[in-house]
């Protein structure tokens, strides 16, 4: 293929170890002499700890020794906010084990080394740990009651409280004709990437503590293990191998990631520790569990006047690294894509015995979408407007870039909008399910029995975080290009999408099959911040633009010296260095190299990239379902994604990447549930109980990428791709719901929608 | 019998015959990754639901994690690391997961692969819904599925 790459639906270099079985996945690693490390966890979700009896293990078949809290009393092991530092949090921080407290089921009270796993799960069965239960706190009123304390010394349950808000939302109510109020609820789930966590540490005989199987942010958990253990950050590494997934869970600063290079130090070998499913379901960051009230405020005509709206999040036990992300996000983006000037916002987060929480892809936009694309539905049906009309009348429009949205996070800037096209990807829905024809279409009797509806939703979601993003492009000898970045891959593509990139700034001189990327691993680069927030190509694909500009005028500048003749003069395109308007190339990319070290020019170049400010992605989601009354099931007919993402780089894996995420968010609006008793036992610990989306769920799913705003903050016009697929499912599938059972009088404000609740929520009809 | 007993298995793994003395109560799917070092076959829950460990017993899908070593004794094995040709040539299946990216992270795809080779081996040019309902045991958190379907389509030659 030739240049330009970028725009091209190239297929992926990465594919080929993963179809033929030659990937290399953590599991997949067996260090020499590895032992295995199996974690005792706790039974219960909040209980005394007195005591572990390290005598009940120590000495059975191959167990090699246990390690407690005691082990590393002495070491400031509490787990660091990385996000959304928020007033109040530093006091629910977790330490890698509990000590004297266990505060939700699966907190590690125990690590247990042996020679093998079978004989480290043997012994883990036989560890003695002495508990007295305490009152769990499962519920938003008992955590705010706070008649039984997480944190005893800290007196509340409350991590935080804050106001945020922009314009005057008390006078645009007092002027408003219509004001439509709900609770409503988003329900705890979690990523479930289908690979589980697992970490190798081994410190080798160069002295270098290595831990294989670190994602998403390895050099920030690389700091974070530096001070934890007390040692220099130089003195380890974290090395990023083949990745199952992420989704926003996988990566995080977890106790594991101190525990298992702990015990490697501990025993003087290489450690292994792969999650069980339960462990994951028990343990990795839960999401999305927040309750609402909220309240929106419109004219006679449907302009949306204003919002406010009080976000309770249940954190779980304690405040891990993604800090207060998914409540802050809810509140900031919970006016959406509209033309709204005045918000007030309450925000709560509530420590609960449950599995603390974390980020999970679009985290609290899924949640914010929702409530209030629920409102904009009630209000158009109490306005007599149409679902569609009602939105077009307030979305924003390209004239009003960049729109400001305020200072709504307490520890962020204010914000804005950088550049987008809301109308248009809110027509392509439209006009791709045929809205008009099909809004007639469903209100007639089906010859099924079933009743129909459609639901709307329109989106905005931030990507493209700072603070920067260093990138090193280098010309190999043989006229190749050595890519090295910060971020992080969990399956996303970078390798192709990067060399995309890069390529172009070449000209196409360099064929992409001759563009290597080297990232994730903590020690290749400094300056890495990591993959999340999509900004792994929107932040880390501008550093390498950035680096590769630096490396082309550099080579020009080298030839044109050698060559005597002018830079200007020169270029590079398909087969190396060319004279502008020349017939054939003057020399190959190899040659160039070779000129470079004759010249004693190092032949590449660093360039790190500083976004101004964050892109945004918008976007519509349109759905058409049907509902069975008798039973509860639905079934999406049709579902349509929009997502303008300014520029797309590959169309192939953006399209993966838009399907994958509906299908996450359309699942998990129906299936994915984590449910806790009143004891704060986790009912739904196995993947047979945890449901998510297969493959007969969601055949209908239709996405569109669109390229109507490219960002102004970035060399590539590059938006994040990757959450905008599920930041709206919850809000469309639900107002398409509610849609259908509209005749029935049923209203829609709490998730999941499986067909237990919403067989809860019809009415018995008389037989 | 206890757990750590050691019995021996013979069995062939992708046309080649293996012999080794096993613990009776490893699992073929470990038997594969631990044993024989072939660690394409994935475990992503360890209780029969994911599918990520599906490999081919005498040209059936079954569960590598629910099924014992022991119990694959004088049978033919095949995991994805023997679908493509010696000389690397991948299957038309492969391929067409390739040219649709049918998958992402690549976690799930030799269980897809596995699922699907032995779909097509006994209906060579299915239908959507059949594509769709023989892996719908096979879990993948990335794709979607739409792009696995497309590619099982295009690699039976049928039309999406
Ligand atoms: S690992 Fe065997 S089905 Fe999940
Ligand atoms: S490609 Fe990641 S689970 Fe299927």
């Amino acid at each position: 293929m030739n240049a330009p790459f970028t725009g091209q639906p190239l297929i992926r270099a990465e594919d080929i170890a993963h179809l033929t079985g030659r990937a290399r996945f953590v599991d997949d690693i067996r260090p020499e002499g590895c032992l295995h490390a199996v974690i005792a966890r706790s039974p219960f979700a909040h209980a005394r700890l007195l005591g572990v009896n390290t005598a009940s293990v120590e000495g059975l078949p191959g167990v090699v020794g246990v390690i407690t809290a005691a082990d590393f009393a002495e070491l400031p092991a509490e787990i660091p906010i990385r996000l959304a530092p928020l007033a109040g949090f530093e006091t629910f921080l977790q330490r890698p084990m509990a000590a004297d407290r266990v505060r939700f089921v699966g907190e590690a009270v125990a690590v247990i080394v042996a020679t093998s796993r079978f004989a480290a799960e043997d012994a883990a069965e036989r560890l003695e740990v002495a508990y007295e239960p305490l009152d769990p706190v499962v519920t938003y009123d008992a955590a705010r009651a706070g008649a039984s304390l997480l944190f005893p010394a800290a007196g509340t349950n409350i991590a935080t409280r804050y106001t945020a808000g922009m314009g005057d939302a008390d006078a645009a109510f007092a002027r408003a004709d219509l004001v439509i109020e709900r609770h409503m609820t988003a329900h705890r789930h979690t990523a479930l990437p289908l690979e589980t966590r697992g970490l190798i540490a081994h410190q080798e005989a160069d002295g270098i503590l290595r831990c294989w199987g670190s994602t998403k942010v390895t050099q920030w958990n690389r700091r974070a293990l530096a001070v934890m253990l007390g040692r220099p950050e130089h003195s380890m590494d974290l090395i990023e191998v083949d990745v199952g997934g992420g989704f926003g869970a996988k990566g995080e600063f977890y106790p594991e990631d101190f525990l298992i290079p702990f015990a490697a130090l501990r025993f003087g070998a290489p450690v292994k520790w792969i999650e069980d499913r339960r462990e994951h379901l028990l343990t990795t960051n839960h999401s999305r569990e927040m309750e609402a009230t909220v309240a929106m405020a419109f004219a006679r005509d449907g302009t949306m006047l204003g919002v406010r709206a009080r976000i309770s999040a249940d954190m779980g036990a304690y405040v891990r690294t993604n800090g207060g992300v998914v409540p802050a996000k809810a509140a900031q983006f919970v006016a959406g894509p509209y033309r709204i000037r005045d918000i007030a916002l309450e925000v709560e987060a509530l420590l609960t015995n449950k599995t603390p929480v974390g980020t999970l892809r679009g985290p609290g936009r899924y949640e914010a979408h929702f409530f209030r694309e629920r409102l904009i539905d009630l209000a158009a049906g109490q306005l007599g407007l149409d679902p569609a009309e009602i939105r077009r009348r307030n979305l924003l429009r390209p004239t009003d870039m960049p729109w400001s949205i305020g200072k709504l996070v307490p520890y962020e800037p204010a914000s804005s909008i950088d550049s987008s096209d809301v109308p248009a990807a809110f027509d392509a829905a439209l006009d791709a399910l045929g809205y008009d024809a099909l809004r007639d279409e469903v209100r007639k009797p089906r010859p099924d029995g079933r009743l129909h509806g459609i639901g709307l939703a329109c989106f905005v979601e931030s990507s493209g975080a700072g603070p920067s993003e260093t990138a090193r492009v280098e010309l190999r000898e043989d006229g190749g290009l050595r890519l090295i970045s910060g971020v992080s891959t969990q399956g996303q593509g970078h390798k192709t999408v990067l060399a995309q990139v890069a390529g172009d700034v070449f000209g196409g001189a360099v064929p992409m099959d001759a563009i290597e990327l080297r990232n994730g691993t903590a020690s290749l680069i400094e300056g890495g911040f990591g993959t999340y927030h999509s900004r792994a190509v929107v932040v880390g694909g501008s550093a390498i633009h950035l680096a590769g500009q630096t490396l082309r005028a550099k080579l020009l500048r080298a030839a044109a010296a050698r060559l005597q003749l002018r830079a200007e003069d020169l270029t590079l395109r398909e087969g190396g260095l060319w004279r502008e308007g020349g017939t054939q190339p003057i020399a190959s990319m190899a040659e160039l190299h070779a000129w470079m070290r004759e010249a004693g020019e190092a032949p590449d170049a660093t360039e790190t990239f500083r976004p101004e400010g964050r892109t945004y992605t918008c976007g519509a989601h349109a759905a058409h379902v049907a509902v069975d009354t008798e039973t509860g099931q639905v079934e999406v007919l049709r579902y349509v994604a929009t997502e303008d993402v300014g520029k797309a780089i590959n169309p192939l894996l953006i399209h993966g990447q838009a399907i994958g995420a509906a299908v996450q968010g359309i699942g998990a609006t129906f299936l994915d549930e984590l449910v806790y008793d009143a004891d704060g036992q986790l009912l739904t610990g196995s993947l047979a109980d945890y449901l998510v989306a297969t493959a007969t769920c969601f055949p209908n799913i239709e996405t569109i990428t669109l390229e109507n705003a490219p960002s102004t903050l970035n060399p590539l016009g590059a938006k994040g791709a990757g959450e905008g697929g599920v930041v709206a499912c919850a809000a469309a599938i639900a107002n398409a719901i509610a849609d259908a059972l509209k005749p029935l009088g049923v209203e829609i404000n709490h998730l999941p929608l499986g067909p237990d609740r919403l067989l809860r929520l019809i009415p018995e009809t008389p037989a | 019998m206890s757990p750590a007993e050691t019995l021996t298995v013979a069995l062939t793994v992708n046309g080649e015959a293996v012999t080794r003395d096993i613990p009776a109560r490893l699992s073929l799917a470990d038997f594969l990754r631990e044993e024989l070092r072939l660690t394409g076959t994935h475990l992503g829950c360890e209780h029969g639901v994911c599918g990520a460990c599906t490999v081919l017993l005498d040209g059936e899908p079954v569960r590598g994690c629910l099924m014992l070593a022991v119990q694959a004794r004088g049978r033919a094995v095949t995991t994805v690391e023997g679908l493509a040709a010696t000389d690397g040539t991948l299957t038309p299946l492969q391929a067409a997961f390739q040219k649709h990216h049918a998958l992402q992270c690549g976690f799930c795809t030799p269980g897809m692969l596995m699922t699907a080779t032995a779909l097509l081996a006994e209906t060579p040019h299915p239908t959507a819904d059949e594509v769709r309902d023989a892996i719908s045991g096979n879990i993948c958190r990335c794709t979607g599925y739409v792009q696995i379907v497309e590619a099982v389509l295009d690699a039976a030659g049928t039309a999406p």
